[in-house]
């Protein structure tokens, strides 16, 4: 019951967060300097052709009008014409959409596979060497740009021994798989470092705390404790952190997408801007904004499903 | 305050940020005095030397003009530690001012900024960067604009919090009663309370603001060829790093050693001033 009411609550504030999502992007593209009509076509464009464009796009409306116009629009999914590509944005981001997902998807699952055991072991050498180590390595992974780390892994594995391809997507499953592998690990590297991080210090957390001593003190095994007080204890905090660095993580992506020529979103975004495709950009800013949105939603019912105390208070 | 602080627990200085110290100390040096320490020219094209893996001559190896790379990182850090000050600077101020303001007085002012901090971490940061990038243009200048709409929102954020906790004290309601003007208790009693936690942020998000920058570069969106930036200097190597990784590699490598400098440095910070993260 708790949880319904719960889940309910959370889907009901989506909606003032959706429609500030939307305020904002409508004023970042009103914020475009002079005309923005010839700022798309150019100045070579006929004046036919901009004053069409301008129906088109409705701007010669009013502010309050177009305002209302751009909601209606994005309510029913329609986000306009690609200027670049002569399709609608709608099709253009749905087709790019998996590829981006998939990225970020792996990305996550490999930082995962790569940042749990280590800050187990961290955790429990706290302060000797392998704990250092770790710390050492990954410290230096956080202050590594993507694209660099990027272009060393695409050097080593792709360039000189082949394992994996240049760029691009490839076909079906699992040449996709084998293709995004070496862009997951670029994009995994820093966020295994933050989770590592944090979960570290939750663990060194839980293993303090009174519950952990309690257990020790009926004599359970330091396996059991591990797994079953400590390891779900950490693990509700670890989540929590994936999912506030989803937007981080999409941020990469669009950095990923260009080192590796992977035709995602990301990639697509940074594409438009320079071929001022702006309805384009629009989109994908309120579409990324979105997915963020939808994460955090996600993150807050899987925590309630961890940890029974969230959808009570 | 701070300074007192600092002095008492010097002596127990750890080694990463004796590390991270001389780090920002070598860039600083480069960035100041360039001529000093780069071998050529950064611009000179020296045609019988191409395209030249690393070797004694040239350190880090040469360009598709023969430029000297090294010296080329060296110009660049210039550029990029500008970037890491203005891009956080302009943040902290404004963001500070605010987030004092919201905390002290609370009300309708703290529900708005409640409203747009919700907003601003719903956006990828990078993409709404991005995104304000597109619409004013590529450029430096540009970029520190659409970092500091954005930005200011995290010290904002800090310092709301650190305020709202200092509130409480005693010392407050004496200088309440004791008839201060509100500019006075804000600025001469709270600020220098509540400033510590954003001062450890600011260094921790020039390595951000490096990492964020040079990305930027890369792309095409923050600093432009012929500008030397690290970034833009590794995009320059990209076509060539078959041939000559070299050219990708070295810059990138100074983006890297930069931001651990920073960031070793802000850790060391939050341990000397007692800030928790």
């Amino acid at each position: 019951m708790y949880r319904a009411i719960y889940v309910a609550t959370r889907l009901l504030q989506m909606i003032p967060t959706l429609f500030l999502i939307g305020v904002a992007v409508f004023i970042i593209a009103r914020l475009l300097p002079g005309d923005s009509v010839s700022a798309m076509l150019g100045d070579r464009a006929t004046e036919e052709a901009v004053q069409r464009l301008t129906r088109q796009l409705g701007l010669d409306q009013s502010i309050f009008a177009q305002f209302v116009a751009f909601l209606q629009a994005i309510a029913r999914g329609e986000f306009g014409t690609s200027l670049a590509f002569r399709v609608p944005v709608t099709s253009l981001i749905a087709e790019r959409l998996p590829a981006t997902l998939m990225l970020t998807g792996l990305a996550t699952l490999i930082a995962i596979v790569l940042s749990v055991p280590l800050a187990f072991c961290a955790a429990l050498q706290a302060n000797r060497w392998p704990d250092l180590l770790i710390r050492s390595v990954f410290q230096v992974g956080l202050s590594s740009p993507i694209f660099f780390v990027g272009l060393v892994l695409l050097t080593v594995f792709a360039a000189w021994l082949h394992i994996f391809p240049v760029g691009g997507y490839g076909e079906g499953f699992l040449d996709n798989l084998h293709h995004l592998f070496l862009p997951a690990l670029t994009l995994a590297l820093s966020f295994a470092a933050v989770i590592m991080r944090s979960l570290r210090a939750s663990i060194l957390q839980v293993l303090r705390a009174e519950f952990v001593e309690f257990a020790r003190a009926k004599g359970l095994a330091g396996r059991i404790i591990l797994f079953r007080h400590v390891m779900r204890n950490a693990l509700i905090a670890t989540v929590t952190l994936i999912g506030l660095h989803i937007g981080q993580l999409l941020g990469g992506a669009v950095i990923t997408e260009s080192v590796f020529a992977v035709p995602g979103v990301g990639r697509l975004m940074v594409d438009s801007i320079f071929a001022r495709d702006y309805p384009v950009i629009q989109s994908l800013t309120f579409v990324l904004a979105l997915l963020v949105s939808i994460a955090f939603l996600i993150t807050d019912i899987i925590q309630m499903w961890l940890d029974p105390r969230v959808s009570r208070s | 305050m701070i300074a007192a602080t600092l002095s008492r627990r010097l002596p127990r200085l750890p080694i990463s940020v004796f590390i991270g110290l001389m780090i920002l100390f070598l860039v600083l040096l480069c960035a100041i005095a360039p001529q000093l320490v780069a071998p050529y020219d950064p611009l000179a094209f020296d045609f019988s030397a191409l395209l030249q893996p690393p070797t004694w001559t040239h350190p880090f190896g040469t360009d598709q003009f023969g430029r000297d790379i090294l010296s080329r990182v060296i110009a660049a850090s210039q550029i990029d530690l500008q970037i890491a000050f203005f891009a956080t600077t302009g943040p902290l101020i404004v963001g500070s001012l605010i987030g004092l303001f919201v905390g002290y007085f609370g009300g309708v002012a703290d529900a708005v900024f409640g409203r747009i901090v919700d907003l601003v971490v719903t956006f990828p940061f990078l993409v709404l960067v991005i995104a304000i990038v597109a619409v004013l243009g590529p450029g430096l200048i540009n970029m520190y604009i659409a970092i500091g709409v954005v930005g200011w929102v995290f010290y904002a954020r800090l310092m709301r919090a650190e305020v709202q906790v200092q509130r409480q004290n005693e010392y407050v309601a004496a200088a309440r009663v004791l008839g201060y003007s509100v500019p006075r208790i804000l600025f001469r009693h709270i600020l220098p309370n509540a400033i510590r936690p954003v001062i450890v942020y600011w260094v921790t998000d020039m390595a951000l603001a490096i990492l964020l920058g040079s990305s930027l570069g890369y792309l095409g969106l923050g600093a432009q060829p012929p500008t030397a930036e690290w970034g833009v200097l590794v995009a320059d190597g990209k076509n060539f790093f078959t041939q000559a990784p070299w050219m990708c590699f070295f810059p990138g490598l100074a983006v890297v050693v930069c931001g651990l400098g920073f960031s070793l440095t802000g850790d060391g910070f939050a341990d000397l001033l007692d800030v928790k993260r």
